[in-house]
């Protein structure tokens, strides 16, 4: 006799565990998400290997002034005579430390604002979206310099400001998302054993937001790298000896046609930092898309319109 | 009707499947329909009637694909035929009228703009049928499906409309053109019984006065029955049976139509509904023989062996089944009827008197009393807009604003959830309308319903909640493992079936049921519907079961409270309500629902 499957227990496919690796793994199934990986992992990989093999200390001088590749200095020396090889491979670590630290405390600040206003709804929605409002209208890097003017430019005080700058955004992609899902039955259920809202939003809402969350971690991250090495490159990031990719392309920029490596080299490190981010989170997105239309579909507009930071 | 006109639609072993795969969503399926004739394509969801109705009109949704057989509409082999073609038969020769007439009209334009831009797109169609002047056409169209009356219809826009107005301009817009063939996909599933009744008398007129070859597409056999001269049956994407509507009624002679017929409940009795256990197979685990056998009780072995042939019957039937010869008989068995011998005065677990709600300044519920027994079923009916759900968010506390007063064991009920004791809270279950939403995609089943237990009764022990989550699984029919199985991974019966151990793990003392069969097949409504019945049997359950079937009401409810428009009309035990109903508005309202007519001479259910 054929093998009649038993009917009652015969499962639909399993179309989606909408775990955070499940994600992550399928995105990285994508082309798109093997590029993306593939290039930030190389400049990751550059600067957390780089500070073990540089050939020479970031701060010590070493060859004249922007002299050109020589065996000494393979990328020849920047504008105090330091070797740009060893600068370069030292100086990428602590912006990507910065970067990460300030997109964890945006995103985090932002999504609690942003499930709490929509989710409670009423007079706590009318507050915090107000203040997002405010925040909004200024420029993102312009906030974060007006902030970082104000605190100092100390390394915490540069990751405090980009993370507050972030926090509006986030709060407005995620307030979105909180509607679609707190309008949805088993939320009311919770509602009706008595539940406390707190642990509604942490408990029921927040699981259902991975995918808009896992998109805005990608999308403030690339911001991240971006504003930091900007401010870094206004003067405003690290002081001075310190070795970082945003400040060395300041620095050296007036030697640019004696050493254009020491300008060049940092400078395509950011940019693949940055595609590579954006890359793997364009392929996230796309796979949230198919993944779960219900709880996304808040969260990309923002990131097809190809949101300015 | 006459069978002599022209054969209209000819499908011929239509197979679809999925794109870049062999499974079949749609496998031999053929029928015809000739001019003047309806034909009722009948199937539950996921039975690939959608397909076919599409593939009428040459479209094939995005992943699958044609893979054999012909659709002639006319001279025309939709499959083969060019876009450009099609574009011009669409609209013109053949018509489709959509399930919702709210999403196929468009919000932003005018209703004659719309009118008038059909006409406009078709006009050579309709010049080449020489079919006269478009307006006055258009006027005498909209006469026809009851329009004519409406000055200002031309300056509405949609959702000026109600539901029923919009489905009659949807249906002015396809007869306007006077095509040959017409499609109609469930076009009264979102209407109330009503309205349905007028569209669908208006259906059937248009369509004999102008000899339209019509298919319509339902999983609502009443509905069908009473309109369509010739049913064809589909389960998993094949044609299971085919014939005349009367003899498929009156004599189903494939297991599953059988199966299906005894699940619909009848306004007329109160009797045991039958549903189908398990679920139809997933396009891509088809069995290698007949799609049916592992929930059939008359398959044999070689039902399981390969594929199953078409057997003709008398009168021109055609049956997929290897057991004709035990389902050819007539039916034998008499469906079970409940005796509904419930005594009225029992102390009261829910006693609602003067209740008013309103939503801002609209108020929608005006001075309802109501009463619910211990181990007492009170149905609450009523039309979309009657406030049935309201109420049912009012008594579980979802919806704050009402006055009046609610007793819960003697005790006042606190307008919202948030001021009731945990001892309400845990009393009083609510089970959602829609298990699509109501159950936390992220979550296990397991922790799902462990979650009310864990909140009501904190000093469980871990072993002693699982324990209980476990028992109410099985209470519910469901197996323990789906213990740690998403919600997605379910079917819509078995989200439902969750929902309902969700409430009961709690063991409480009324259950508050809004609609929770409406999202459901019929053969899923009514193994749900049992299995409340039965669980309120063993449990000593009160249950307040708000619905628009009626039908249903007769087979679960021993007294019923008729809403309309936020007041009570009628209320009553069910038999009396049902047999010698005293309100206009509930007189209307039993006439209105429709019934499965089996064109002997007394209805009779067929034994499976």
């Amino acid at each position: 006799m054929a093998t009649a499957p038993d009917v009652t227990t015969a499962v639909l496919p399993a179309r989606r565990r909408q775990g955070w690796a499940a994600i992550l793994r399928r995105a990285a199934s994508l082309p798109r998400g093997r590029f993306g990986l593939g290039v930030l992992g190389f400049v990751v990989a550059v600067a957390v290997v780089g500070p073990f093999v540089a050939p020479h200390s970031p701060t010590a001088s070493i060859v004249a002034p922007f002299s050109t590749p020589s065996s000494q200095a393979i990328l020849g020396g920047d504008v105090l005579g330091r070797d740009v090889l060893s600068r370069v491979l030292d100086g990428g670590w602590v912006l990507l430390a910065m970067a990460a630290a300030a997109t964890a405390l945006g995103v985090a600040l932002g999504t609690a604002s942003g499930i709490a206003a929509g989710y409670l709804q009423g007079r706590p929605d009318g507050i915090i979206m107000r203040t997002v409002d405010v925040l909004l209208a200024f420029p993102q890097l312009v906030f974060a310099l007006l902030l970082v003017s104000i605190l100092g430019p100390t390394v915490w005080l540069t990751i405090l400001a980009v993370g507050l700058s972030h926090a509006p955004q986030v709060a407005r992609v995620m307030r979105s998302a909180t509607l679609d899902v707190s309008e949805r039955d088993f939320v009311k259920a919770s509602e009706l054993l008595g539940v406390k809202r707190r642990r509604i939003m942490a408990g029921e809402i927040l699981p259902n937001l991975v995918s808009p969350l896992m998109v805005e971690i990608g999308l403030r991250l690339t911001y991240s790298i971006v504003i930091i090495a900007g401010l870094s490159f206004l003067g405003f990031g690290q002081p001075p000896p310190a070795p970082n990719w945003g400040i060395m392309i300041n620095e050296n920029r007036q030697g640019l046609v004696l050493n254009p490596w020491a300008v060049v080299v940092p400078a395509i490190l950011i940019a693949l930092l940055t595609i590579g981010a954006s890359t793997f989170t364009d392929a996230v997105a796309r796979v949230t898309i198919g993944i779960d239309r219900e709880t996304t579909t808040a969260a990309l507009p923002t990131l097809a319109a190809g949101e300015e930071p | 009707m006459s069978s002599a006109g022209d054969v209209r639609v000819d499908v011929q072993g239509l197979r679809i499947v999925l794109s870049g795969g062999s499974a079949d969503v749609v496998d031999d399926v053929s029928f015809q329909v000739r001019s003047g004739e309806l034909l009722g394509l009948v199937g539950e969801s996921g039975s690939g009637k959608t397909t076919v109705a599409l593939a009428l009109l040459g479209h094939v949704r995005r992943g699958l694909e044609v893979a054999a057989g012909r659709v002639l509409v006319g001279d025309t082999d939709m499959v083969k035929a060019p876009e450009q073609q099609l574009q011009r038969l669409r609209g013109g020769e053949v018509v489709y009228i959509p399930q919702d007439p709210a999403s196929a009209l468009n919000p932003a334009l005018r209703v004659g703009t719309q009118l008038k831009d059909v006409l406009q797109a078709h006009r050579q169609v309709a010049a080449a049928k020489r079919l006269g002047d478009p307006k006055a056409r258009l006027q005498q169209t909209l006469e026809e499906v009851g329009l004519g009356g409406m000055p200002r219809l031309f300056k509405a826009y949609p959702h000026q409309l109600s539901g029923g107005q919009q489905q009659r301009v949807v249906l002015a817009m396809a007869f306007a053109l006077r095509p040959s063939v017409i499609v109609l996909d469930e076009p009264t599933t979102a209407l109330d019984v009503t309205t349905q009744r007028h569209v669908l008398d208006t259906v059937r007129s248009l369509c004999s006065a102008y000899g339209v070859a019509a298919v319509y597409i339902s999983h609502d056999l009443a509905v069908v029955g009473s309109l369509a001269s010739t049913l064809t049956v589909m389960y998993a994407g094949k044609v299971v049976e085919s014939g005349a509507t009367a003899a498929v009624f009156g004599r189903p002679a494939h297991p599953y139509t059988r199966r299906l017929l005894r699940a619909i409940p009848s306004p007329e009795r109160a009797e045991v509904l039958e549903g189908i256990e398990g679920q139809p197979p997933h396009p891509t685990r088809r069995p290698r023989g007949c799609d049916f056998a592992p929930r059939c009780l008359l398959a044999v072995p070689a039902c399981s062996d390969g594929p199953i042939p078409v057997v003709s019957l008398p009168g021109g039937r055609l049956v997929r089944c290897l057991r004709t010869e035990l389902t050819a008989g007539p039916d034998i068995r008499d469906p079970l009827e409940i005796s509904a011998s419930q005594p009225e005065d029992q102390d009261a677990q829910l006693r609602v008197s003067g209740l008013s709600a309103r939503y801002g300044p609209t108020e929608v519920l005006s001075d309802i009393t109501l009463t619910v027994g211990r181990d007492q079923c009170v149905a609450l009916v009523g039309e979309s807009g009657s406030g049935k759900t309201t109420l049912a968010r009012c008594l579980v506390g979802l919806h704050a604003s009402w006055s009046g007063q609610a007793q819960f064991r003697g005790q006042d009920l606190p307008r919202s959830a948030q001021q009731r004791r945990p001892q309400v809270l845990q009393a009083i279950q609510y089970i959602f309308q829609n298990p699509y939403t109501a159950l936390n995609p992220r979550k296990t089943i397991g922790q799902i319903i462990d979650k009310p237990l864990r909140h009501f009764y904190p000093s469980l022990s871990r072993s002693e909640r699982d324990e209980r989550v476990t028992r109410v699984l099985s209470d519910v029919a469901l197996g323990p493992d789906f213990w740690s199985r998403y919600p997605d991974q379910l079917s819509g019966g078995e989200r439902q079936r969750v929902a309902i151990a969700r409430a009961l793990v709690v063991s409480p003392d009324l259950l508050v049921c809004d609609e929770i069969t409406s999202a459901l097949d019929v053969s899923v409504q009514a193994t749900i519907v049992e299995l409340l019945r039965r669980l309120q049997a063993e449990r000593h359950l009160s249950l307040l079961f708000i619905t628009h079937n009626l039908a249903l009401v007769r087979s679960i409810a021993q007294t019923v409270t008729v809403l309309s428009q936020g007041k009570v009309v009628e209320h009553g035990p069910v038999k009396r309500v049902f047999e010698r109903p005293e309100n206009p508005y509930t007189v209307r309202l039993m006439e209105d629902v429709p019934k499965v007519v089996t064109g002997e001479q007394q209805p009779r259910l067929p034994a499976p």
